[in-house]
């Protein structure tokens, strides 16, 4: 019944350019149960959009290069397709929502055009009515009067542009839709009202989700499962439970969930994390994280952390290796 | 902008897809010049139509020497050139050969120039590379010389004059396309039609050059007016379409030796040239300021 519709492993990514190696995305491993939506949390820079677009293997084509792992979709392993079999693909059984509604749309186009090219470029044997019902249908669907497809995207809001957007990644309505931080650019308010209508699709459809975000309170209202990804490493994973209502946290972890501002405290500073994320060209020995770390021991500097499973949380923290921890204890009970 | 939500659909597209058209219209009324431009350019165009109606053709070819290089008077509204020909009906007909050339070569050249830059500006790499420097070879050829070339394999006719016009001139679009194409592959639009599913051709076709289009017409409409004057010095040399078809170069180029004797036959051509130019140039820069708030926007 846990049917797992995404599920990757070992994914190296490297942007390659003369003078130096990004790495990008460190091996992580990442599945997604169908149906269920799996939030990917970081910082910028964390390497989540890396990810997406690795999955429909559009990484910029003379610097991105996937160096192992494999991203295998309902069992196909999606790196070894063909392109034209992965452009089939794209659209059609995996869609992405992309950041910034300003510039995802034609300026050129209408925007009923725009989704019906969405229909068109996979189904090719429907009649121009047939289309234009669709098109009709998927507007409808995202809150548009139908209408209202001979305009032009100059001619909408912010909101309503990023409802097109997500009206054509739903149009061929697509097993798993690939959502990178679809409400960031968009205000508050308008926020809650894109993300309550993605929520209301996605159970309506069924469709399975990869949710980009690195804001906290979208991952609690509409993700199943959390990745906390770091440097390129996934520190941490889990159901929505395990990081929210948890004991057990990563460093990091426990670090952006302190730096969110608290309407009811009466603080006067902000907690951010001291530091910055490392440099992905040269990032630091053993942990990635450790010299932003309070709970730093020597081995964190020396020996780079595996992921540890507990049950459905996995940690990648030298403090939640039991053998590393007992023998530290011991070495303190010695001395 | 709020519209009022119609039920009707068929209403709405004509009122949306007109109303594009009627802004960009609108602008370029604004522009003065641009409207004296095309102003003029209808009547150049009425009378090159009507042409054989105003004046038949052989009053234009058929030699006379008894009215040689008479000047203009209410028979012979221009005068007469050197073997009795009516000026007036030899540049209108002029006229046609070299504005109808004229607008097949920008045509012509646009599409083999605009397709070639599409590509190298897609597909970059090697590709790139060798449409590129052939490019920069063939340009190294000085124009005349290549044309010269091409007329004196071909032999002077319409079609030749049209290919050898049009080789001249392709290279602008190549360039001006390439370096279009290459600034808007980075549009996230373009990235969300990839995401989409789309292929190469259909992303140059339907999201590449309609946005490029701003560009290539303003460029476009100011090149008419450089082919009209390179096909009058094309005649002018003697390289363009063979005697006794009238073109506006040739009959400059008649007009030399009577310069002193017979001015009349050196201002109707040239004036003729330039006033064609002139009202393709208001043209273009009126297409120019009419399409770039659009593109800002």
């Amino acid at each position: 019944m846990n049917e797992i519709i995404l599920d990757i492993k070992d994914l190296e990514v490297i942007y390659k350019t003369d003078l130096e190696t990004v790495k990008a995305v460190n091996s992580i491993d990442l599945k997604i149960d169908k149906g269920k939506t799996l939030g990917l949390v970081g910082e910028t820079g964390a390497g989540k959009t890396t990810t997406a677009l690795s999955i429909l293997r559009l990484l910029p084509g003379n610097t991105g290069r996937i160096l192992n792992g494999h991203i295998k979709y309902s069992g196909t392993n999606l790196l070894e397709l063909e392109e034209t079999e992965m452009r089939k693909m794209r659209g059609d059984k995996i869609a992405m929502v992309f950041q910034d509604p300003m510039t995802s749309l034609n300026p050129v186009m209408t925007v009923g055009e725009q989704i019906a090219e969405a229909i068109t470029l996979h189904n090719d044997n429907l009649s121009k009515e047939e289309v234009e019902k669709r098109v009709d249908e998927k507007l409808t669907m995202v809150g548009i009067v139908p209408s209202r497809k001979v305009e032009y995207p100059h001619q909408f809001s912010g909101g309503m542009k990023q409802r097109v957007v997500i009206a054509m990644a739903l149009a061929c309505e697509p097993e798993l839709l690939i959502a990178d931080e679809p409400t960031t650019a968009l205000d508050v308010t308008i926020q809650a009202q894109v993300l309550m209508m993605i929520k209301e699709l996605r159970d309506r459809l069924g469709t399975s989700m990869l949710m980009i975000t690195h804001d906290l309170g979208i991952v609690a209202k509409i993700c199943d499962d959390v990745a906390v990804m770091y440097a390129g490493e996934i520190a941490e994973s889990g159901t929505v439970e395990d990081i929210f209502l948890g004991e057990k946290h990563h460093p990091y972890t426990e670090g952006l969930f302190g730096s969110i501002p608290n309407l009811s405290s009466r603080a006067n500073r902000l907690t951010p994390i001291p530091g910055l994320m490392p440099d992905p060209t040269n990032l630091p020995e053993g942990c990635f994280f450790h010299p932003r770390c309070k709970y730093k021991m020597d081995i964190c500097e020396r020996i780079h952390p595996e992921s540890i499973a507990k049950g459905t949380h996995t940690l990648r923290c030298h403090l939640f290796d039991d053998k590393i921890m007992a023998d530290k204890m011991e070495v303190n009970t010695n001395e | 902008m709020e519209t009022t939500i119609m039920d009707n659909h068929k209403d709405k597209v004509l009122f949306h897809k007109e109303s594009q058209i009627k802004e960009i219209w609108r602008r370029f009324k604004k522009s003065k010049g641009a409207v004296i431009g095309l102003i003029m350019l209808g009547v150049i165009l009425i009378v090159l139509i009507f042409a054989d109606v105003i004046a038949p053709y052989e009053t234009a070819t058929k030699q006379n020497l008894a009215n040689k290089l008479q000047e203009p008077s209410n028979e012979h509204w221009f005068g007469t050139d050197s073997y009795g020909r009516d000026v007036f009906a030899r540049t209108i007909h002029g006229g046609r050969t070299s504005i109808s050339i004229s607008i097949l070569a920008t045509m012509a050249s646009c599409i083999v120039g605009s397709t070639l830059g599409a590509i190298a500006g897609y597909f970059g790499g090697k590709v790139d590379s060798i449409i590129m420097r052939s490019l920069d070879i063939f340009m190294s050829v000085p124009d005349i010389l290549f044309t010269m070339a091409v007329v004196f394999a071909m032999g002077a006719s319409f079609t030749t004059l049209l290919v050898a016009l049009t080789l001249a001139y392709f290279t602008n679009y190549v360039r001006l396309v390439r370096s279009q194409v290459l600034t808007l592959s980075e549009q996230d639009y373009v990235e969300a039609a990839r995401a989409g599913g789309a292929g190469g051709a259909r992303i140059i076709l339907s999201h590449i050059l309609p946005n490029a289009m701003g560009v290539i017409i303003v460029n476009l409409t100011l090149n008419v007016s450089k082919i009209v004057l390179y096909e009058s010095t094309l005649s002018f040399l003697g390289l363009g379409m063979p005697p006794p078809a009238p073109a506006w170069g040739l009959m400059l180029s008649e007009a030399r030796e009577f310069m002193r004797t017979a001015p009349h036959l050196l201002f109707f051509p040239a004036m003729a040239i330039v006033l064609t130019a002139c009202s393709v140039n208001l043209i273009g820069d009126g297409m120019r300021d009419a399409l770039d708030p659009h593109l800002k926007s």
